[in-house]
């Protein structure tokens, strides 16, 4: 299986303050990852180096040239980025996911609006394409930045906490387009709500200072530990030693 | 036969200097009310004065002087809260009483009879010169390339940076250039509207606009359009009745904002009467 991005002993940090230290982490082609860790762990800064936005202070990151050029990278981030008042159209928001391979001086092609017309319907947003932010749902909303993230039809996804949309009538209708999305593209996801994640995902990155790869959809609260990954699994728990398929 | 001619270049200028007002607050201030950057906007105005004040003590263009203060502290606010040493508004609040300080004091200083000095204040066509006009039509002219150019560019830098930033390493670049002609745009207003007013140009059309569309290229269109109106109307106004031309021109704005707003909310109320009597019938 070929590699996408692989990161060696790699260390991130702001200022003084080191988040990250010694990562080894690969990441795959079809690979579904669930970052998990507790808040300020890091598993946002983990994000923002794969995204380049934080350049590692020590290691490396290379990405697989022929895959991922460093571009083809799909990005939803919190939902708290985008101001949900500004005049911005939906069709124009998913368009924006194609600058990454458009210089400053740009137009949208037709072909160009045709995709963002295709993933519009493909994420059922049909007859809201001349919508603003302020007039859709919160489940919506996830599917405008979610178009936004798969229009340029990236080979890693990246989502950062796609949970905290409120809107649980859209969640399952979520995790089945991100398990079709699976199918051609890796994805990293972001969360704290490792119940619920657990029976989507495929594999968990436990991320608290250093980052423990677990090669199971199933986590324990002992692998947690042993991991040094202390999370709440507990709140959704039965009695410790819980396997998390048991409950969804 | 000379009146005749003093009123004729008067109404070419005024009816230019309206153009280029229009275009160019359109242009800013759709971009300013969109990104919720009115505060920062009225501290660059205000700022500005301290160039003016110096302008007028160095015996130089005070337009000159305000643009380099605009310019300056639009750009400092930026750079602050990029950096995030300090919370926005506050520096904002600051540099905006900072300037008006520094104008206040060096207008003082100034010896003799400081010219003009209420038409930087309020606003004044007959004290707008030639060269103002032709700065006006320049800066609408960058403007419209500026924008035009980088639509989606600006667009989408403005409407998330954070998501920006990761396909993008101009974005900080952009952002200032942006800001920087802002603030040239308000200084360069600040002859037809001054000081006290000039925010109210650029922040009143978008919002007339608003109540049309919420799509941005036609919103800096619609301001454009009642931004022309507002100053047209406002202008033959001021000069019929002798009253200052930059409170006309903004009193006539908010009217027409109030009034399409009025009759919007009217025919809201028509339309929903006229469907609940239809429904009666219906069900009768």
């Amino acid at each position: 299986m070929a590699y996408l991005f692989e990161m060696k002993s790699l260390s991130a940090s702001y200022g003084e303050n080191i988040v990250l230290h010694d990562v080894n982490f690969t990441v795959n082609e079809n690979d579904f990852i669930g970052v998990i860790g507790p808040n300020g762990g890091g598993k946002t800064t983990l994000l923002r180096v794969i995204l380049g936005l934080l350049k590692p202070a020590k290691g490396n990151l290379v990405f697989n040239s022929e895959l991922l050029d460093g571009n083809r990278i799909g990005y939803l981030p919190q939902i708290s980025t985008g101001d949900i008042n500004y005049p911005v159209t939906v069709r124009d928001i998913i368009l924006s996911g194609l600058m990454i391979r458009k210089g400053v001086i740009s137009r949208m092609s037709v072909i160009d609006k045709t995709k963002a017309d295709n993933v519009i319907e493909e994420l059922g947003l049909w007859g809201m394409s001349k919508s603003t932010l302020n007039e859709l749902s919160g489940g919506q909303m996830q599917r405008v930045f979610l178009g936004r993230a798969i229009i340029g039809n990236p080979k890693l996804l990246l989502l950062d906490e796609p949970g905290n949309f409120v809107d649980t009538t859209f969640e399952n209708d979520f995790y089945e387009k991100l398990k079709d999305l699976n199918s051609r593209m890796a994805i990293l996801m972001v969360s704290h709500d490792v119940g619920t994640i657990s029976s989507h995902i495929k594999s968990f990155a436990c991320v608290n200072r250093s980052l423990h790869y677990h090669p199971s959809h199933e986590i324990t609260n002992e692998d947690l530990q042993a991991y040094g990954c202390p999370i709440q699994v507990i709140a959704h728990g039965v009695i410790p030693h819980t396997v998390l398929k048991i409950h969804r | 036969m000379e009146t005749s001619i003093f009123q004729y270049s008067f109404i070419i200028k005024g009816l230019l200097g309206a153009i280029f007002a229009s275009i160019t607050a359109g242009l800013a201030g759709t971009y300013v009310v969109s990104k919720r950057m009115v505060f920062l906007s009225g501290g660059i105005t205000h700022a500005s004065f301290g160039g003016i004040g110096i302008g007028y003590f160095l015996g130089i263009n005070p337009v000159f002087g305000a643009a380099v203060f605009g310019i300056l502290s639009a750009l400092g606010v930026e750079y602050l809260s990029v950096k995030q040493k300090i919370r926005e508004d506050s520096a904002i609040g600051i540099l905006w009483a900072f300037g008006m300080a520094i104008g206040i004091i060096f207008i003082y200083l100034t010896p003799g009879y400081t010219p003009n000095l209420m038409s930087y204040l309020f606003g004044s066509i007959l004290t707008v010169s030639n060269a103002d006009i032709i700065a006006l039509g320049t800066m609408s002219v960058i403007l419209i390339l500026y924008f035009g150019i980088f639509y989606r560019t600006i667009l989408y830098i403005s409407f998330d940076e954070v998501f920006a930033r990761t396909y993008s390493s101009y974005v900080d670049i952009f952002k200032y250039i942006t800001t920087s002609l802002i603030a040239l745009t308000i200084v360069l207003n600040i002859r037809m509207a001054g000081v006290v007013l000039v925010i109210s140009l650029l922040t009143i059309p978008p919002n007339i606009a608003m109540l049309f569309t919420r799509v941005y290229f036609k919103i800096v269109v619609w301001s454009i359009l009642s931004g022309f109106i507002g100053t047209a109307t406002g202008y033959v106004i001021s000069y019929y009745a002798g009253i200052p031309v930059g409170a006309t021109i903004i009193f006539t704005l908010v009217i027409i904002w109030v009034a399409v707003k009025g009759t919007i909310q009217l025919i809201g109320v028509i339309s929903k009467m006229n469907n609940s009597s239809h429904f009666r019938h219906s069900k009768l």
